[in-house]
């Protein structure tokens, strides 16, 4: 079931983008991929919430 | 053949040249939007300026075509604003496509009781024209000299003398200061050997001006901005249309990295590009450009008595209007100041102050501009990787659609924390820019700006230091007052509430309930640089 989420970085959002690309910045394609995994991790970790993460993968895989 | 037709504009042989002098102040070096703007705004203040520039035609080709509220608010003070709003293409609304279909839309001003809209596109040269035509409106105060190329200039602490070359010879033009409103190749900036470099992108953009009879927009009808990513007629890249006056339209592609700019600016390239955005309607091509986009900015903007103002102390990539609307920011800070100091009112070191708040105002369109320019310039796999996923959630999901980067439009920067404001709370703070509301019978912006103003809102006294007071919501008083017409000022501003405000429209403190002179007397002070350190560079 897809959901469908609200911003939630405010004024913030091409700060944190930016952020994001800076990180990925220099590595390889499988370095970058290893990179997004460790983020997935900590940010669930983050997030802390296990029926809010399973709304976010499910919303994500449905535009597989 | 351009649609516009260029008048020439006549070398009048200038007093130097025989011996004489002009003795004005100031020397302006670049007659386009800057150093007009620069020029006018200096004579409101009753301050004489020779402007110079090396050629004798408004600007070659539309250049600079969006114009954002607060620059218009300040062309409004300099007496052109509604000449410009009511030549140019109002708009407010951009519209975001992903491939083929519409992703999302946005308003950029919701709100009405502002007397300017959001952003107008009109070409500059028309900008130019207009400026121009009000600059010859005060011949004891502009002295512009067209044909008159500056070719070298020696600066002390005490003033500057430029050689300027002309068709009937050249001379030494001596002033107190030396405005370099002279553009991103800054010859001034390239003689002084100042360090201007930054991030330079290597996609490059194809700017392309069409005529066109029916309108692009289709069905719409009334101009927006249209951003497309990886549009169908354009695969793989973005294409931007926008509408200007005279049924010109503007639509910017971007190139295959490494793209021939030559072969790409050719006909044959360009028609069969437009054909896929137009469809079959009849055009005409007007003017193309091919450009590469950087971000850049002087480190200092002042150096002793060489100020840079514009594009020769900041270059910006043209997603989000940011390039001419923050150099009118730029003079609009810095014509008040050095009024000031000529006049003998204020210290030299005010002039720092416009370089602290300007510098910090380039470095925010800088920022902003990158972001943007990188967004639509993906340079690695997952940098394209990212954007894609984040286009094709937008369609559905409104926290994507606030990630995708096709320009933010220029706003106002904001001078809060710098020297010249009082910190205070409001529902507006010292620094930020004021906000218009209709009053009376007419408009609030107007009325604070030029000069120093001190604006009272509902029930408060405004005490008389010898600072122009304006009171809307209030009546019986013994200064100016005028009706917060529709409600508009009073829930802008709060009531109860007094805000001083300097000549470029920004607040410099804000009064709560009551207004003690002293406090206002040391803000004003404060305001006119009294605390502003100045460097030794």
């Amino acid at each position: 079931m897809r959901q469908v989420y609200d911003m939630g970085l405010g004024a913030r959002g091409d700060e944190v983008y930016e952020a994001l690309m800076t990180a990925h910045e220099g590595l390889s394609e499988e370095e970058s991929h290893a990179l997004n995994v460790r983020i997935v991790l900590l940010l669930a970790n983050r997030i802390g919430d296990a029926d809010v993460l399973k709304d976010i993968f499910e919303t994500a895989r449905s535009y597989a | 053949m351009p649609a516009y037709s260029y008048a020439p504009q006549p070398f009048v042989r200038p007093p130097e040249l025989d011996g004489g002098a002009t003795g004005a102040p100031v020397a302006i070096v670049g007659a386009g939007p800057i150093g007009l703007a620069m020029a006018i705004d200096l004579a409101l203040h009753g301050i004489r300026s020779v402007v110079l520039d090396d050629n004798n035609v408004v600007s070659v080709g539309s250049r600079a075509i969006c114009w954002a509220k607060r620059t218009l608010e300040i062309f409004d003070r300099l007496g052109v604003g509604e000449r410009m709003l009511a030549k140019g293409v109002t708009w407010k609304v951009g519209r975001l496509f992903h491939g083929g279909e519409e992703v999302y839309s946005f308003d950029l001003l919701p709100e009405d009781g502002h007397k300017y809209p959001a952003f107008i596109n009109l070409q500059q040269y028309y900008v130019e024209e207009y400026l121009l035509e009000r600059a010859r409106e005060f011949p004891d105060l502009i002295d512009i000299r067209f044909l008159s190329k500056v070719v070298g200039h020696s600066a002390s602490p005490e003033g500057v003398t430029l050689t300027v070359e002309t068709p009937e010879g050249s001379y030494a033009l001596a002033a107190d200061w030396l405005l370099a409103c002279d553009g991103a190749k800054s010859a001034t900036r390239e003689r002084m050997g100042l360090d201007f470099t930054g991030q330079t992108f290597e996609e490059q953009f194809l700017i392309a001006d069409i005529e066109m009879e029916d309108s692009p927009f289709g069905d719409h009808g009334i101009a927006e901005r249209w951003f497309w990513f990886d549009p169908t007629f354009h695969p793989g890249k973005s294409a931007l249309l926008h509408a200007q006056p005279d049924n010109i339209y503007r639509i910017d592609l971007q190139l295959d990295l490494g793209a021939d700019a030559k072969v790409e600016a050719s006909e044959e390239k360009v028609i069969p590009r437009i054909r896929a955005i137009v469809g079959d309607k009849p055009f005409r091509l007007d003017w193309l450009s091919v450009y590469k986009f950087r971000c850049i900015k002087l480190e200092r903007f002042v150096h002793g008595r060489v100020v840079f103002v514009g594009d020769s102390a900041h270059v910006v990539s043209p997603f989000g209007a940011r390039g001419g609307n923050g150099g009118i920011q730029d003079v609009d800070n810095l014509g008040w100041k050095l009024a000031a100091v000529l006049k003998g009112e204020a210290e030299e070191a005010l002039i720092e102050s416009y370089h602290e708040e300007r510098s910090h105002g380039s470095a925010e369109n800088i920022l902003n501009s990158s972001r943007s320019t990188n967004f639509m310039t993906p340079k690695t796999p997952i940098e394209a990787l990212f954007r894609r996923e984040t286009l094709r959630m937008a369609h559905d999901q409104p926290f994507a659609r606030r990630l995708i980067n096709s320009g933010r439009l220029s706003l106002p920067c904001s001078l809060e924390g710098f020297a010249l404001q009082t910190p205070g709370e409001g529902k507006l703070r010292p620094g930020q820019p004021m906000l218009d509301a209709p009053v009376g019978n007419g408009w609030l912006l107007p009325l604070l700006q030029g000069e120093f103003t001190l604006v009272g809102f509902g029930e408060i006294d405004l005490p008389d230091v010898g600072v122009r007071r304006i009171g809307i919501g209030q009546s019986g008083k013994g200064y100016e007052t005028r009706d917060d017409h529709g409600g508009y000022a009073l829930q802008r501003y709060g009531t109860g509430l007094a805000y001083l405000v300097r000549p470029d429209g920004h607040a410099a403190a804000v009064f709560h309930g009551e207004v003690p002179e002293a406090a206002l007397k040391e803000a004003l002070a404060r305001a006119m640089g009294k605390s502003c350190e100045r460097e030794i560079a």
